[in-house]
């Protein structure tokens, strides 16, 4: 046996969709969060309720690296169907464990080989028939432990967190682990290199999905109205908002401080959130590529009729269908420009599953700051996968509604204002709220033309002031989007990123390094318009890699747009193929044109 | 055994206020931009008419639209209301995402028939099945006004138009549409008949839950020809009241056996105790019967009858802000600490995610 590798391997676990791994594999992956060693977990699954094959992948890496990874050194499958193709992905030196029910020949010499018998081994589970498919994950789990030396308590403190602490569910799945874990230590000598020990490099951290993050942020920043329609990767948004808004947010008298309702689809789902945002309420959806596509053209009369509402966007790859469980950053072009004629949206990027949480009490603030649609992009890689993340920060500022006049401020104002009218030189006026009873507080929201007192205009040059108006108030939202966070150390090479990819940038800048390969500052973009820190970065900056999840560089597209005079420094680093970026890729990409 | 009835209302007039102190003229709109003698325009009037004998504070209503001549209507009523013209055929899901803002006020949205029967007839469906608690007045003209006169879905077949040729489509109906959706409160009315359009209007208003007023509303540009069903002509010649129709407000409580013979009548109670007093004509007519409604609707259609007034109402459906266990305050003027959870909540979260 060669040296120990210790807590810096991946680990992929091929299952049959539907049948119940996802707790088996959230259970390992906590296990070792549990452990102190940094770890991330992706699951690769196929649009399908029952049968095909499914993937899940946990990187275990003492450095704290968690973006994908190709390679795979440890190799668990539980499926026929993909066993071909599991036993040729394990890694020279790797190891592979098989459903020993399997009866596919093993053709590999140069892998650690363990057979599991798992039907054996589930024969004495106290579980319902139904229930067999599902305890039976916890064979691996069980083997794995054993193999790799992960304590069986910190497998129970995950199970207890998956279950919420409901014993009688731990311990139904527990006792398998455990029998399995023994089953493994009298059967199975151990003929491979790979092992975990604990650290203390998770201490102060959580384990959370974005989509939780981002409804749990809302619902701390005050969420009234949320209306939504079903689509992967979004969906368990708004559904882990029906979880928590019971517990969180009834009033001293039991009553509900809020709604949330599920739309017919998203042409509807978004009139409704325009309709409570513009009645005054903390207004929301959430959705993916297509439900977007769908939301555009109320999108475009929201931001003419400056109704303030938060759309997030969990992304998914592909036109249509495309391919609905995959990831990809590809909604960044139609999310900026979204709405016909000229537009153009705020829209914030969290890079974080911490991040999702900030911004999905901020986006509010500055949605009624700024009223207008307030859009957050994340991806079904951060919106539905399990990341270490900072713990929730309780928001550090009020909340803040914006401009807006209730009867007392008309009163003040004798009931002279106009809707539309800049008072403030900043460009966002001043707006009253129905229920409103001041006899001056009335006024008619529209997407026809309309002056400063929202009255019907087709006049030109009010028209025009209108428009001009909007385009300033865009600028306006430069001082109230999250900056940019920046590591410049005056190299020649930037990088610019957001969202899920910087896992894999923060990797490959380091392997740039180890390859020879340009020292680079990284600026990690948080919002659009561009803060002014970003084009101060681009200027200093010889040649600016963007590295991003779609095929044509949208972003790059953007910033080409807004910084005429600096396109040429921009290059693209990025593609899009459905999974996660690798930081080998990212690498790759920079380097190749570096040394072109 | 009678209660005396209040002194009866002052006649109308600018000058006279009714009983929320306002006068007939804090309901007006802007002048209205469409055509002279449109039926839409009468209807805005009966619109302003009802309100104000209603008593109802102007800031109190909603008005919501989505795009055509019937929704470009609410600019020509309650100015002092608050408003928003939506999106072609998707007035509806602003609504109802607007109803949850202060559930105190009542709402008024006004369409057109190709703006819900034919782009918007997925939403109209969903807003009546969910019962939201509105009235929704359709202004029927079976054209297409604004973009000159292009059949709409409630034309019907066999209709000849200047420049479209012959409409060889069923056309919908639409309160047929309404009531197997489970609309709580279905009518019809027509343009020229001002008296039941009003009190069909105060009743749809009284209503808690969806009302759906379809109004056949000629177009006198485009559809208004002798024959057409949507025309002044036919509809006078041909609109058959199931019932004559009188609203009575909660607040003018009378005894009906003073008014009308035992058997002529029949009274619904609506939700806040104002009363819609049907009087028998010819047959009787029970709209409180489903059954009844969709049979009268097909009976209708077969016979080519403009049968007109209150074809169905159940008082006794939830309207959709009820299913949510809302505070007694509006949604929209609650404040942050009624709105943002305290620290310790996030904690326990926090603790139990590590």
């Amino acid at each position: 046996m060669s040296e120990k590798i210790i807590n810096d391997f991946s680990i992929t676990v091929a299952t049959v969709n539907g049948s119940g791994s996802q707790t088996a594999n959230t259970v390992l992956l906590r296990a070792l969060f549990k452990m102190g060693i940094p770890v991330s977990g992706k699951n690769l699954f196929p649009s399908n309720i029952q049968g095909q094959p499914t993937w899940y992948t946990i990187r275990v890496n003492k450095d704290g690296f968690t973006a994908r990874r190709d390679e795979h050194e440890i190799v668990v499958t539980m499926n026929p169907a993909s066993f071909a193709r599991d036993l040729e992905s394990v890694q020279p030196g790797g190891v592979f464990f098989y459903a020993d029910d399997i009866k596919t020949p093993i053709t590999r010499g140069d892998i650690s080989i363990y057979p599991m018998p798992v039907k054996q081994l589930i024969k004495g589970a106290d579980v319902s028939p139904k229930l067999l498919d599902y305890i039976a994950n916890m064979v691996y789990v069980g083997i794995l432990a054993h193999i790799l030396a992960i304590p069986l308590d910190k497998i129970r403190e995950a199970l207890m967190v998956h279950f919420k602490g409901k014993e009688k569910a731990v311990d139904s799945n527990f006792i398998t682990i455990k029998s399995s874990a023994e089953w493994a230590a009298q059967n199975l000598k151990k003929s491979d290199s790979f092992y975990v020990e604990p650290m203390d490099k998770t201490s102060g951290l959580i384990m959370a999905d974005g989509n939780t993050a981002a409804a749990l942020g809302a619902i701390y920043g005050g969420v009234q109205f949320v209306a939504w329609y079903p689509i992967t990767p979004a969906s368990s948004l708004a559904e882990t908002m029906n979880e928590y808004l019971p517990q969180l947010r009834k009033n001293a008298d039991g009553k509900n401080t809020y709604a949330v309702l599920q739309a017919e689809d998203e042409l509807a789902a978004v009139g409704m959130t325009i309709g409570a945002g513009w009645a005054g309420l903390r207004s929301m959806t959430s959705t993916s590529g297509p439900g977007l596509s769908l939301m555009t053209e109320y999108a475009g009369l929201a931001y003419y009729a400056e109704t303030p509402i938060v759309i997030w966007d969990v992304q998914r790859i592909g036109p249509s269908t495309g391919m609905p469980t995959r990831t990809s950053q590809g909604d960044l072009n139609l999310a900026y420009f979204m709405g016909h004629g000229d537009t153009n949206q705020v829209i914030l990027l969290p890079g974080s599953v911490s991040e999702c949480f900030e911004f999905g009490w901020r986006a509010f603030d500055i949605a009624e700051r700024l009223q207008t649609p307030v859009f957050v992009l994340i991806d079904l890689d951060y919106g539905m996968n399990q990341w270490m993340t900072e713990p929730f920060q309780y928001p550090d500022a009020p909340m803040d509604r914006g401009k807006l006049l209730w009867e007392e401020e008309l009163n003040n104002l004798a009931g002279n204002w106009g809707r539309y009218r800049d008072v403030d030189g900043d460009a966002i006026t001043y707006r009253t709220l129905p229920g409103n009873k001041h006899p001056a507080a009335a006024w008619f929201a529209r997407g026809t033309g309309h002056d400063e007192n929202a009255k019907y205009s087709e006049d030109a040059r009010t028209w025009e002031k209108n428009m001009a108006r909007l385009a300033r108030k865009y600028d306006t939202a430069r001082q109230y989007v999250p900056k940019a966070v920046i590591e410049d150390d005056g190299n020649e090479v930037g990088i610019l990123a957001y969202g899920s990819v910087i896992p894999a940038v923060e990797e490959a800048r380091i392997l740039l390094q180890q390859a020879k390969g340009p020292k680079t500052d990284f600026l990690r973009l948080r919002a659009l318009p561009c803060t002014p820190e970003v084009q101060e970065f681009v200027k200093k900056h010889k040649r600016i890699y963007c590295v991003e999840a779609n095929r044509d560089g949208q972003l790059k597209q953007i910033l080409t747009i807004a910084m005429p005079t600096e396109a040429a420094k921009f290059r693209y680093a990025g593609h899009s193929d459905g999974l996660p970026l690798t930081a080998a890729w990212v690498k790759n990409a920079i380097l190749s044109q570096e040394v072109e | 055994m009678a209660t005396p009835a209040p002194a009866p209302a002052a006649p109308l007039g600018l000058r006279q206020t009714n009983r929320a102190g306002m006068t007939k003229n804090d309901y007006k709109g802007a002048p209205s931009t469409l055509c002279q003698g449109c039926g839409h325009n009468s209807i805005a009037n009966q619109i302003i008419a009802a309100c104000y004998e209603m008593d109802i504070v102007p800031e109190e209503i909603m008005k919501f639209s989505g795009i055509g001549c019937a929704s470009k209507s609410p600019t020509y009523f309650l100015n002092r209301s608050f408003g928003f013209n939506g999106l072609h055929g998707r007035m509806p899901s602003l609504a109802t995402g607007a109803l949850f803002g202060d559930t105190s006020l009542e709402a008024i949205g006004v369409s057109g028939d190709g703006d819900t029967a034919s782009i918007g007839m997925g939403q109209f469906k969903h807003l009546v099945r969910r019962n939201a608690p509105m009235l929704y007045i359709v202004e029927n003209n079976g054209v297409y006004g604004l973009t000159k006169g292009q059949f709409s879905a409630t034309a019907e077949v066999g209709l000849s138009l200047k420049h479209q040729g012959t409409n060889p489509y069923m056309p919908v109906d639409i309160c047929m549409e309404a009531l197997v959706s489970n609309a709580t409160f279905v009518a019809r009315s027509f343009a020229g008949d001002p008296k039941q359009v009003k009190d069909l209007i105060k009743a749809g208003i009284a209503h808690h839950g969806i009302a759906v007023l379809d109004i056949v509303s000629p177009c006198v540009t485009f559809n208004n020809q002798v024959n057409a069903f949507h025309s002044y002509t036919w509809g006078k010649d041909h609109e058959a009241p199931l019932h004559e129709i009188s609203f009575i407000p909660a607040l003018d409580e009378i005894m009906l056996a003073d008014e009308f013979e035992p058997g002529t009548v029949r009274e619904v109670t609506l939700h806040d105790g104002s009363q819609v007093i049907l009087k028998k004509l010819e047959k009787d007519y029970d709209p409180t019967d489903r059954w009844q409604a969709l049979h009268m609707l097909e009976e209708a259609q077969r016979e080519n009858w403009l049968t007109t007034g209150l074809i169905y109402v159940d008082t006794s459906r939830p309207a959709l802000t009820d299913l949510y266990n809302l505070p007694a305050t509006p949604l929209n003027r609650l404040t942050e600490a009624e709105l943002r959870p305290g620290r310790e909540s996030l904690d326990k979260i926090n603790a139990d995610m590590a």
